[in-house]
């Protein structure tokens, strides 16, 4: 059965997207639900399957390597799968009546978004440095699409940005693999990682498909597409691309750093690549802090929170901090999916109640948005890492591989993250707090949240609450299959 | 699940009172009154029964424990031991009162449902940080109050209160970060370890073995709680947060913010450094001096003051820094008077922002000079204030004098005769501060066109805590001998801090 399940957790949201697109949204909406709800089952299936018996392997139509295709599930890949799985069944649940509800049919929006579902799992499933290649190509095809879904010049602008920087991207990484091929003859992830040592040609062949990666997931320097296209897809979109796909690009990069190339992690490396997230985690927390409005200040908080990832790189090669580090950054890439997830869906709410998000409109919203700000506070606590969220979790562990280890630096850039974190965060939240103006007169009409609208918001930032509970059974599930030196 | 096993458990049911509270009233709707004053009441009083049980089962010699790993090597550690109990139970019964005064005191307000259901997390956060038995999960409640008390501090919404709010964050959360830095350090070097009365052993091989670095971790722990226990220079927030409510003011002062960092300096100095390691890395010393510092400075800014709420909050600066004090002088009686003063300026407190909040409401008095004559107008709540006033200056037979008494006693065990001369000296300023306001109470005319109000209009239920609190602080001086009395108590605690030889 689990060999199955690897291959389905890819062709089940796939076929979905086709049927839909077959006979149409109108009459597909409970293959949708039921695609979504099968793609959870057969992902928490995987990650089950993974933490009982190790990493899982499947070949595709009996074929093995070089000729076939090989998936392969290991702990990373059954957390980031589940993670996706959880986030995708609530954007799913959350696109119905927002679609709907801003007089959409959805007919776009809903084989696009199945499609990148698909695409994620790919991702993390495949093992062979080519497959990636198209995974991360179909995901910039699906991404740009929904980037641009509300039409208008910004929107059209913004997609338009992301598509060419992410295309050149791919260019880089794809040179990179043909490099990579050309030395070790080899495609297979980890294999390769045996055959590359630390050369010239692998040197080259790490600086552009990590250059690529960057560029896909919005790192800094690269991030510039990020903010405007994220802030201007529509909400269940904004979330998709915030907390997973941009995600994609990074788990990749630290795939291939731990992975493939160990032997290059030199320490002047590490310092450079580190040294980038750092920038990315005060540039965009500094960035949130001056934005307007809700969905830009959440989309600067996207570029911040992805810089963590990367402080692992100049921790790993340190024995003293690698576990604790690389338990962190995977934490934290959970509890950031689930709680960005969640701040995006709820200011979708809040464009769907009041017409607009613009951060002043916050001022008295309190008694018709509650569930909807608290599913935002919680979800700005857990960015910030303060406890008892996810967040907080992974800050810890970030921070005790690096006081272990001696690097002050890194801790401080934590540290300093997490209260800048705060001050854009409680900037958006005093202003809910804050009574409403005299002379304001009452002039937007509160229109009434779906129930699957109000409610997938916080059950999604929970998630990243419950992970307070589950802490130790996932840190064990992400040691299946994990290199030697981080387990 | 045997019943024996529910007993062992009930540190955590007593935590989950508090938190399904919470959830239950904001799940309430504004206008749901009633239900909503049930469940706060019902919540307070189930957990004060278990604080009770637990209480009970301590005396009998048991002790309990909930441990669930959170991360590997990385534990979430509930212990009920007597230091716990003391601020656990003094949470509890606050709460308690506390709940019954911010019903009556905000039954015309909006957001109530918001309001309520932080004040139950609150007390939730401060239960969590009294029971905490290592430092993670210290660390863990003392965040989760920050972000519980900064809806309070920001309730009303008026620019002012938004202000106070950023102020507030700013010092809490940059407290947070010093005391997470040494928190994650000390778990880095020495790993998951638990509190332990009279110091963690590893803790003080650590600081034979790498001195400098246990002193800066020790240092940065003691700033981070030292910003909520209000030492000097870390205080301001506090004077600013009076624009909260009253209920909320007596709460921050009394029981949650200011008690969770100064029962954060005894954790710290008692059951992680140790005293004699705290002293031989000249931490104490340092914090001795700042203690004596913020005690003159808090009373002399009090004098400045012409508004009641602030006058009371510079007094607090003042007063906790008492706690700070006695544990940090590091002897069995000075820790005594440390603690006793833990309980004793929570009662006291309590009752003057109880009062104060009821001047205000029902006279709409604010400054002190509009006290005039409101004594004998106002018996009950003026005798209520008085009482606290002049435990504030310690006279006898009020709590307060218990502390200062033992504080000077263990001043003089130390050696530390200066110290003698900063409590005679505060006392001096206690009672130039506080005497003058009696005197306007009791003595002064009433100004001609006060505007009549009949006291009835004020619910008695904002009178009521006043009073219970204020003969509570009575009783704990007058019975300070008997064995369960705070003063008791805290004797039950330093015995287990410096076991007799």
């Amino acid at each position: 059965m689990s060999g199955v399940a690897l291959p389905l957790s890819f062709f089940v949201p796939l076929l979905t997207a086709l049927v839909v697109f077959v006979i149409g949204v109108r009459r597909a909406y409970g293959v949708i639900l039921l695609g979504a709800l099968t793609t959870l089952a057969v992902a928490l299936y995987v990650a089950y399957a993974v933490a009982v018996g190790g990493p899982q392997v499947h070949y595709l139509g009996g074929w093995e390597p070089p000729l076939g295709v090989e998936l392969y599930a290991d702990g990373l890949s059954a957390l980031m799968l589940a993670m996706t799985a959880l986030v995708g069944a609530g954007v799913t649940l959350y696109a119905g009546p927002y679609l709907r509800g801003k007089g959409h049919d959805g007919e776009r929006f809903w084989p696009l978004w199945l499609v990148q579902w698909a695409t994620l799992n790919g991702t993390f499933l495949s093992a062979d440095l080519f497959n990636l290649y198209v995974m991360l190509e179909l995901l910039t095809l699906t991404a740009a699409p929904l980037a641009a879904m509300a039409g208008d010049r910004p929107s059209l602008a913004a997609a338009m940005r992301y598509l060419l920087l992410a295309l050149l991207g791919s260019m880089a990484y794809l040179l990179g693999v043909a490099l990579l091929y050309g030395g070790t003859g080899t495609l297979h992830l980890r294999e390769a990682g045996e055959l590359a040592g630390a050369e010239p040609y692998t040197a080259v062949a790490a600086a552009l498909m990590t250059a690529g990666l960057f560029a896909k997931a919005a790192v800094f320097p690269l991030h510039i597409w990020l903010m405007p296209a994220h802030s201007n897809a529509p909400a269940p979109a904004s979330a998709a691309l915030s907390a997973l796909v941009a995600k994609a690009g990074l788990y990749l990069v630290l795939r291939l750093w731990l992975w493939t190339f160990p032997a290059l992690l030199s320490a002047p490396m590490g310092w450079l690549i580190g040294g980038l997230g750092a920038v990315a985690v005060v540039y965009g927390s500094v960035q949130a802090l001056r934005q307007p409005r809700l969905k830009q200040v959440i989309a600067y908080s996207t570029i911040a929170q992805l810089g963590y990832l990367l402080l692992l790189l100049p921790l790993v090669a340190l024995p003293a901090a690698a576990v604790s580090a690389w338990h962190g950054v995977v934490l934290h890439a959970l509890a950031h999916g689930f709680a960005k997830a969640g701040a995006f869906l709820a200011a979708g709410n809040m464009i769907y109640c009041l017409g607009h998000d613009r951060l002043e409109g916050l001022r008295g919203v309190t008694p018709y948005l509650s569930v909807t700000l608290l599913a935002l506070g919680l979800a700005f606590v857990s960015l910030m890492g303060l406890p008892p969220s996810g967040g907080f979790l992974a800050k810890w562990l970030l921070l005790e591989g690096a006081l272990a280890a001696g690097q002050w630096f890194w801790g401080g850039v934590v540290l300093l993250g997490g209260l800048i974190a705060a001050a854009y965060s409680f900037r958006v939240l005093a202003l809910a707090h804050a009574e409403v103006p005299h002379g304001y007169a009452e002039i937007r009409s509160p229109r009434r949240l779906p129930p699957a609208m109000e409610w997938a918001p916080l059950a999604l930032v929970l998630l990243a609450y419950g992970m307070l509970l589950g802490g130790v059974p996932i840190l064990e599930l992400l040691d299946q299959g994990a290199p030697e030196g981080v387990r | 699940m045997s019943l024996d096993a529910v007993h062992e458990l009930l540190p955590l049911w007593a935590l989950l009172a508090s938190v399904i509270t919470a959830v239950v009233i904001f799940a309430l709707r504004d206008h749901r009154q009633r239900q909503r004053t049930f469940w706060n009441l019902f919540g307070a009083s189930v957990k004060l029964v278990l604080v009770l049980l637990m209480l009970h089962g301590v005396m009998l010699g048991h002790s309990y424990e909930v441990v669930y790993p959170v991360l590997p090597g990385v534990t979430l550690l509930l212990t009920v031991d007597a230091l716990a109990l003391l601020f656990a139970f003094l949470s509890a019964v606050l709460w308690l009162v506390t709940t019954v005064y911010a019903v009556a005191y905000l039954e015309h307000s909006g957001q109530r449902a918001r309001f309520f259901g932080f004040f139950s997390l609150c007390v939730a956060a401060t239960f969590g940080i009294a029971l905490a038995g290592n430092l993670f999960t210290f660390f863990l409640f003392y965040e989760l109050l920050t972000l519980a008390t900064w809806p309070l501090v920001v309730h009303r919404g008026h620019p002012a209160a938004l202000a106070a709010g950023r102020t507030y964050l700013a010092y809490t959360l940059g407290g947070g970060v010093a005391l997470l830095t040494g928190v994650v350090a000390v778990q880095a070097a020495l790993g998951d370890v638990a509190f332990s009365a009279g110091g963690i052993p590893a803790f003080s091989d650590w600081a034979e073995a790498e001195p400098f670095q246990a002193t800066a971790v020790l240092a940065l722990m003691l700033a981070g709680v030292g910003v909520k226990a209000a030492l000097v220079p870390l205080h301001r927030w506090l004077p600013v947060a009076m624009v909260a409510p009253a209920p909320v003011s007596a709460l921050l002062h009394a029981v949650a913010v200011v008690k969770a960092g100064a029962f954060g300096v005894v954790r710290i100095l008692q059951d992680v450094a140790g005293p004699e390691v705290a002293q031989t890395l000249g931490v104490a010393p340092v914090l001795v001096a700042l203690a004596a510092v913020t005690i003159l400075y808090g009373s002399v800014r009090a004098l400045a003051q012409t508004d009641l709420k602030r006058r009371l909050a510079f007094s607090t600066v003042s007063q906790v820094s008492y706690i700070t004090l006695g544990v940090a002088l590091g002897g069995p009686l000075a820790l005594l008077g440390g603690l006793v003063h833990l309980v004793h300026q929570g009662l006291m407190k309590i009752t003057l922002f109880f009062c104060a909040g009821y001047y205000a409401e029902t006279r709409g008095i604010h400054r002190i000079d509009e006290l005039d004559g409101i004594g004998p107008r106002m018996p009950w709540i003026s005798a209520a204030f008085t009482v606290g006033a002049l435990g504030m200056i310690g006279l006898p037979p009020v709590a307060g004098f218990i502390s200062k008494w033992y504080l000077g006693l263990g001043a003089l065990e130390q050696g530390q005769t200066w110290l003698l001369g900063v409590l005679v000296l505060s006392t001096l300023l206690n009672a130039a501060y506080f005497l003058p306001v009696l005197r306007r109470i009791w003595m002064l005319p009433e100004p001609a066109g006060r505007p009549e109000v009949p006291p009835e209009r004020a619910s008695r239920w904002l009178l009521y805590p006043a009073l219970f609190t204020a003969a509570a602080a009575l009783l704990a001086g007058l019975l300070a001998a008997w064995d369960v009395s705070p003063l008791g108590w805290a004797q039950r605690i330093v015995e287990q801090e410096y076991p007799a030889p």
